[in-house]
């Protein structure tokens, strides 16, 4: 039982990656630590339940790295994806101590395991948790529990108390009734309001009703909202988030990786009026996978769907849902709710304007349309052979980029500009401080692992002061 | 459309499985479904009896229950795998035997042990039955040597002829896409990766059971006692059979003589081993288990226990009136663990072994070494 009257040294708000990555640093630094986790055990950790690896530089190939990914090249690709919209000294730092985190995480009891298949792009920068995401927490709360860190589940958080930027305590949920705790400093790390769908529609409107969250339905952003109405300075566009077009008969919530479709490249995609929209053939994984989310959320009905034909259909990953098939382009509208006039003429247009090439998915290859608008650029090959196929996709919202700013020592940054006394921050809920827009696979968890360990040990730090 | 509902479910979840493939690095059976797109009963009975039950992938799995997903791997293909010993039975006749397999081993046992001792009873007089004997052929004057022979050798016969025929129908099942034939270095592969049960590991972390996220379970250290328990037992008959026909020694042989040398090392294994297992078996988290069939896996384990068991009885009491009676009751436990080798649980070890031979020779194919 926690002994909630004692004041602890260091409270950690949140469960995921992050807070397990703080509460464990903090109390390897000797500091007594309280988890206090808002979702039940089952569904602890927040999207780190449904993430699998972690981009993190090195200088040579590992067991399970297959080649060295430099700090440079790292921080070459995190400018490319942002388009210069992050924090440079942050995130500099970041990709510095993610060289350590390699081994750091696994002293922590998690397992990494060579990438095998459907990443295999991705075997020479990321690191893969054996048994994916939940297994990494398994491991993570396996570790804090040994040491001694108490953690409480379904304690929602429901009022901090905080005075001219100096955290006082936290008011959570405890059963039917509430509870108050005291501790010297906090870390934050309860993730983005991507959940959150009223949230969501002050930036997005009514669109947002057409969203799938991809992850926890836990992730509402309700410390995020307090802390930002009692003084800490945000950073980040509201809009901005990482979005990927996942299968429109996933769930609302919680569908995790098994919703995402991958399969843009193979055909055409078309919109509720069966017309194209954007170059499907723009560029190779995993940056096109991280653009069709807010390329369909800006569609109308935020809808639209990937078109394709029988002989590609052993091409990319099998998919949880089927594919939605017919004998004929009309045939295939009329399953789809499209008007099969215009996806006929939409798709005798694109097989008109395709170009001979040679095909290859794993490069940009010369398979393109010529005087077609938008074009494909890349992989584009003729649908006529049928049964036709198509997937329905919406916007999946993985996590969002709005947060609180921080310094280097994960320390929330106030209003005025000043270093919080005694409050941290890591994970979603201040990764806008290094990804403005944008998105590189497994960069999350990096965020997650650097900043959370860096807050424990700050943490742990202020708390003995 | 498959044949049974379990496979049915084993399909959607092979189906989900498939898209995720978080869990690729703990064992043999995701490598083995990711070289597949959809699942015939064959192949679904292939990946039932390739999983090892350690339960990782449902430790591990974000879409467990509660979650609406509902994955239960290691369940699911437990029952599966549990309905494919039935379904490949021989003959078919006596595919019910897996039905209520507790109550059928037990039954067994118990008139195996009533006709020995009854055969004892009917066949000696008392001062043979209870008399003290000693010297090579002691064992002899309660059963001709002969009788004993030509009965287990008959018994173990029909045993692999049945379970043969068994492993044939599986095989056929699963054979597609790479064909009939195997190779010797798949199956080495396979000796290899069941002698040491590598998928018994949860992929290096270890098995699980009720106390969830720990994974505290000895099973694979257990399983290694029973069956190497097992073997040696097995060596210690085949040596003593050798001894017999070519040297003309017969039992009981001193204690340090090569057969019970093997036959007491082989039958310490086979009381730690089982009782190990049934520990573990007790604390295993029901969520992970085919409870239904709890009495098959029991049964087997309480067998074995009980051939050790009075096989070392009679050892420490070869030169005392007991012998008589505890040979009765051993040879009726050995009998009954020989006839009903195919209808119950021994059967896991052959299908087990017969799917990573198929699993070393799809890796083959698939161009890894």
């Amino acid at each position: 039982m926690v002994d909630l009257n004692r004041k602890f040294d260091v409270l950690v708000i949140g469960g995921g990656n992050a807070a397990l990555c703080a509460a464990i640093s903090a109390r390897r630094a000797g500091a007594s630590v309280l988890v206090l986790e808002g979702a039940p055990k089952f569904y602890r950790g927040g999207n780190t339940r449904h993430t699998r690896n972690m981009r993190c530089a090195h200088d040579a190939a590992t067991d399970i790295l297959t080649g060295p990914y430099t700090e440079q090249e790292f921080w070459d690709d995190l400018l490319l994806v942002t388009g210069g919209q992050t924090d440079e000294q942050l995130a500099k730092f970041m990709i510095r101590e993610s060289k350590d985190i390699l081994n750091w995480i696994m002293e922590q009891g998690v397992r990494w395991q060579p990438s095998l298949g459907g990443t295999l792009s991705l075997g020479r920068t990321n690191s893969f948790f054996l048994g994916g995401g939940r297994a990494m927490l398994n491991a993570l709360y396996l570790t804090a529990e040994k040491l001694g860190v108490d953690i409480l589940y379904d304690a929602e958080v429901l009022d901090l108390e905080i005075d001219n930027g100096m955290f006082l305590s936290a008011t959570l949920k405890q059963g039917d009734g509430r509870a108050s705790v005291r501790a010297s400093t906090m870390v934050a790390a309860a993730g983005g309001f991507e959940a959150n769908i009223e949230w969501l529609k002050q930036y997005w409107g009514e669109a947002a009703d057409n969203f799938l969250i991809r992850g926890s339905p836990y992730n509402r952003g309700s410390i995020l909202k307090m802390l930002l109405a009692k003084g800490v300075q945000e950073i980040g566009d509201p809009r901005q988030c990482h979005a990927v077009a996942i299968d429109a008969r996933a769930p609302k919530f919680d569908g995790g990786i098994i919703t995402r479709h991958d399969s843009v490249i193979f055909g055409i995609v078309v919109n509720k009026h069966a017309q194209r929209f954007y170059d499907e053939g723009e560029d190779i994984w995993p940056k096109r996978y991280a653009i069709w989310g807010r390329l369909v959320a800006a569609q109308p009905d935020q809808i639209a769907y990937i078109i394709f034909d029988s002989t590609v259909v052993t091409s990319f990953m099998p998919t949880l849902f089927p594919p939605i098939g017919a004998p004929s382009i009309a045939g295939l509208a009329g399953q789809l709710e499209l008007d099969p006039v215009v996806l006929e003429k939409t798709v005798a247009d694109f097989n008109a304007a395709v170009k001979p090439g040679t095909f290859d998915h794993t490069i940009l290859d010369d398979c393109r349309t010529e005087g077609l608008t938008p074009p494909k650029t890349h992989w584009a090959r003729k649908i006529e052979t049928p049964p036709y196929l198509a997937y329905p996709v919406r916007p999946g919202i993985t996590f969002t980029y709005l947060g609180t700013r921080v310094n280097r020592e994960a320390r929330m940054v106030l209003k005025n500009g000043r270093p919080a006394a005694n409050m941290f921050a890591a994970g979603e809920i201040m990764a806008g401080n290094v990804l403005g827009k944008g998105y590189a696979a497994g960069i999350g968890m990096t965020i997650g692992s650097v900043f959370g360990r860096v807050a424990g040990q700050e943490a742990a730090k202020n708390a003995r002061n | 459309m498959h044949g049974t509902s379990i496979l049915e479910e084993a399909d959607r979840l092979m189906t989900v499985c498939n898209s995720c493939r978080y869990c690729e690095g703990l064992c043999a059976v995701f490598p083995a479904m990711e070289m597949r797109r959809s699942f015939s009963d064959g192949d679904l009975n292939y990946l039932a009896n390739l999983c090892h039950a350690c339960g990782a992938c449902y430790t591990d799995c974000q879409f467990s229950p509660p979650h609406e997903f509902n994955v239960n791997v290691p369940k699911t293909l437990a029952v599966a795998r549990h309905e494919s010993y039935a379904a490949y039975a021989w003959p078919q006749a006596f595919a019910g035997l897996f039905a209520r397999n507790g109550l059928v081993i037990s039954l067994t046992a118990a008139l195996s042990v009533a006709a020995f001792i009854l055969g004892f009873a009917v066949f000696n007089d008392r001062q043979i039955l209870f008399g003290v004997h000693g010297g090579p052929g002691a064992f002899y004057k309660l059963m001709p040597h002969h009788a004993m022979a030509a009965l287990f050798s008959a018994t173990l016969l029909y045993a692999i002829v049945a379970l043969a025929m068994g492993v044939r129908a599986f095989w056929r099942d699963i054979g597609e896409p790479i064909g009939m034939k195997t190779d010797a270095a798949s199956l080495w592969q396979a000796i290899r990766d069941a002698g040491e049960l590598r998928y018994l590991d949860g992929g290096g972390v270890g098995c699980f059971n009720k106390d969830d996220d720990r994974p505290t379970d000895r099973r694979k250290l257990y399983h290694h006692f029973t069956f190497y328990g097992f073997a040696l037992c097995f060596a210690a008959t085949s040596v003593a059979t050798l001894y017999h026909y070519l040297f003309a020694r017969e039992a009981p042989y001193p204690w340090w003589d090569l057969p019970v040398v093997l036959g007491t090392l082989g039958g310490v294994g086979l009381l730690v081993g089982p009782v190990g297992l049934l520990a573990e078996k007790w604390k295993r988290d029901p969520v992970l288990a085919d409870e239904a069939r709890t009495g098959m896996d029991v049964a087997f384990i309480v067998m074995l226990f009980l051939t050790s068991l009075t096989g070392m009885a009679l050892l420490l009491m070869r030169q005392t009136a007991a012998m008589g009676p505890l040979l009765a009751l051993h040879l009726g436990v050995v009998f009954a663990l020989f006839i009903t080798m195919p209808y119950g649980k021994f059967v896991h070890g052959i299908y087990r072994f017969v799917a990573l031979v198929r699993y070393a020779q799809e890796r083959r194919a698939m161009g890894h070494v």
